[in-house]
């Protein structure tokens, strides 16, 4: 009897003891977050929210405006044609760097996965396009593509790649366009390949020896184990830089900043032609809301398939 | 021997040609400080290498621009925002990683699909958010919105360190009498280091190289952080100050490429972390 209620009153104490201590790190755990979600909350969250009401308002810069309704969408789809054309200039844009980032990133990985003198070095230089703020890379590409005394076109002209004085990078959409692609290629690249390196490296060796022993080639290992194996990594970079190129505003906004004729426009730098030089901040958070949807959907995945381990 | 020649042909040359494409634009950028405005505009020279080098640039960019006052201000803000974000996320972190309560796993997703907001969908509301603090031309406009993006990253990135810290480590000094912050500060952050190093050196490079936000909240010549005063300033209507933008443009990156070469293992261990561990 005694050794009974000795143990029910032991239990009561632990249980009692234990709800303490999770009433204590209930508490604590409020109260780490509560900085994060203080500055979270007036710097991202009410913007964000602020942002949504501001795009069916009629709103500058000094008047708050009124609502509205759908005005601002109706006027980009209907009669703000550089809309158009940014439209499908972000799309574009961010579909070409992609395969182009994915495929130079992959094969930047293949390359530095394997020995060499000086791989310390070598792994170091190719990530700088990566960490160098992005404006003044771009502003050196800038320079370089200048059509008359840079030298884009005079590596061009002298490997005859094309005609003198070769095309005039600024002046026409298309070229404008390919020379955007360019830069962010360059500048993403080496990040895809950083990580991809990475998940080659977790690859154990044993899954290749043993194909090797099965009499598998080298295209055959690469497509049956290394790119499944590589599957999670691909993915995650894939989004995150799908997000960030699809938002993108430094390369665009330097580089191009429009030319020619408001044609080379994305969704971003036209949004910030209307919200700020223009003044109209209600029509500026409309078009970068169209941003909106498609970045829920890639941040939806990529929830997904980070959960999905667990 | 034809070993060898295999070997230049699989991995040498193409890593040089990697190398090329990777850093000739730095190489472009330091080879136009040293050219005279006749020189950068000689259309009949190599241009590739320099033929009088000259220092007019350089005395030009620290003498008679505003360039030192931006170096001050992006260091200012770099250095205070990733402060901010560090404290914060080092909290954030530490109880989302390991204290039990309700709701600890939901708000970890939601600070994660706040690091994926660009700033792009921030910028316009954020300027009305400035302008009612009175905040446009002063350097807090940017220490308090960078914590933005930078706390939601290094918290993700602090949560995977903390987790990988046994519990027991914490537990025994519990047991020993240490109560749950000392057991924090004392066992859990000093173990987490390389961890909070690498977190830092992100957010003080992403604070360093923001450009929006400065863009917009920051018009007064002297009020500017180096990527906004070097793309605004030196170009004047259709006159490009190429040896001036280029060597503002050099001195912009050199602290953050300084930064990355001495400690490139925590950069990439950090890139990675997100990709590879999931």
């Amino acid at each position: 009897m005694a050794t009974l209620t000795g143990r029910a009153e032991r239990e009561r104490h632990a249980r009692h003891l234990h709800s303490r201590l999770l009433a204590g790190e209930r508490r604590m755990g409020y109260l780490l977050l509560t900085p994060t979600l203080l500055v979270l909350g007036v710097f991202l969250l009410y913007p964000f929210l602020f942002g949504l009401w501001l795009s069916v308002t009629n709103a500058e810069l000094t008047d708050i405006g009124h609502f509205i309704g759908l005005g601002n969408f109706k006027f980009e789809f209907t009669v703000d044609r550089p809309f158009l054309q940014a439209l499908s200039n972000t799309f574009l844009y961010t579909v070409v760097t992609t395969v182009f980032k994915l495929g130079l990133g992959m094969g930047m990985a293949l390359l530095l996965n394997q020995a060499f003198p000086l791989q310390r070095f070598v792994r170091a230089a190719v990530l700088l396009p990566w960490i160098i703020p992005t404006v003044l890379s771009t502003l050196a590409w800038k320079w370089m593509f200048d059509p008359t005394f840079s030298v884009v076109n005079w590596a061009a002209v002298h490997l005859h790649l094309v005609a003198y004085p070769g095309p005039n990078w600024f002046g026409s959409t298309n070229w404008a366009l390919a020379a955007l692609m360019v830069v962010n290629t360059w500048r993403g690249f080496p990040f895809y390949g950083v990580s991809i390196l990475a998940g080659l490296q977790t690859i154990p060796h044993d899954l290749y020896e043993a194909a090797r022993v099965d009499g598998a080639g080298r295209w055959h290992q690469f497509t049956h184990i290394t790119l499944p194996m590589l599957r999670p990594v691909l993915l995650v970079v894939l989004l995150l830089s799908t997000i960030l190129t699809f938002a993108d505003f430094q390369v665009p906004f330097v580089l191009t900043n429009g030319a020619p004729y408001n044609s080379t426009h994305v969704l971003a730098t036209w949004a910030y032609q209307w919200g700020v030089p223009g003044g109209a901040i209600g029509l500026g958070a409309a078009i970068s809301l169209v941003l909106f949807p498609l970045l829920a959907v890639l941040v939806a995945a990529t929830l997904l398939i980070l959960r999905r381990p667990e | 021997m034809e070993r060898a020649l295999g070997r230049w042909i699989r991995i040498y040359i193409p890593i040089l040609v990697l190398l090329v494409i990777t850093l000739f634009p730095f190489y472009w950028m330091a080879v136009t400080t040293f050219k005279s405005p006749s020189e950068l505009f000689d259309f009949n020279q190599t241009p590739l290498f320099v033929r009088q080098p000259t220092l007019e640039h350089w005395r030009e960019l620290f003498l008679h621009t505003n360039f030192p006052r931006w170096t001050l201000n992006t260091t200012i803000v770099a250095i205070v925002s990733t402060a901010i974000s560090l404290f914060c996320s080092i909290l954030a972190g530490y109880s989302l990683a390991r204290l039990r309560y309700r709701g600890a796993n939901a708000t970890g997703w939601a600070i994660f699909i706040t690091y994926l907001v660009p700033p792009t969908l921030l910028f316009l509301p954020l300027t009305f958010v400035i302008r009612s603090l009175h905040l446009f031309n002063n350097l807090l406009s940017l220490i308090l919105t960078y914590p933005t993006f930078l706390i939601p990253f290094c918290t993700w990135l602090l949560i995977g360190y903390f987790r990988s810290i046994p519990r027991e480590l914490e537990e025994s000094a519990m047991v020993d009498g240490a109560t749950r912050l000392q057991a924090m500060t004392r066992i859990v952050i000093p173990l987490a280091l390389p961890g909070i190093l690498s977190a830092g050196m992100f957010a003080f490079t992403l604070s360093w190289n923001e450009f929006l936000y400065a863009l917009i909240f920051l018009n007064d010549s002297t009020a500017k952080t180096i990527p906004v005063g070097v793309t605004q300033e030196f170009i004047h209507g259709d006159d490009f100050f190429w040896g001036q933008l280029m060597a503002g443009a050099l001195m912009g990156s050199v602290p953050v490429a300084l930064l990355y070469s001495f400690f490139v293992d925590y950069f990439v261990s950090g890139l990675t972390a997100g990709a590879v561990k999931g």
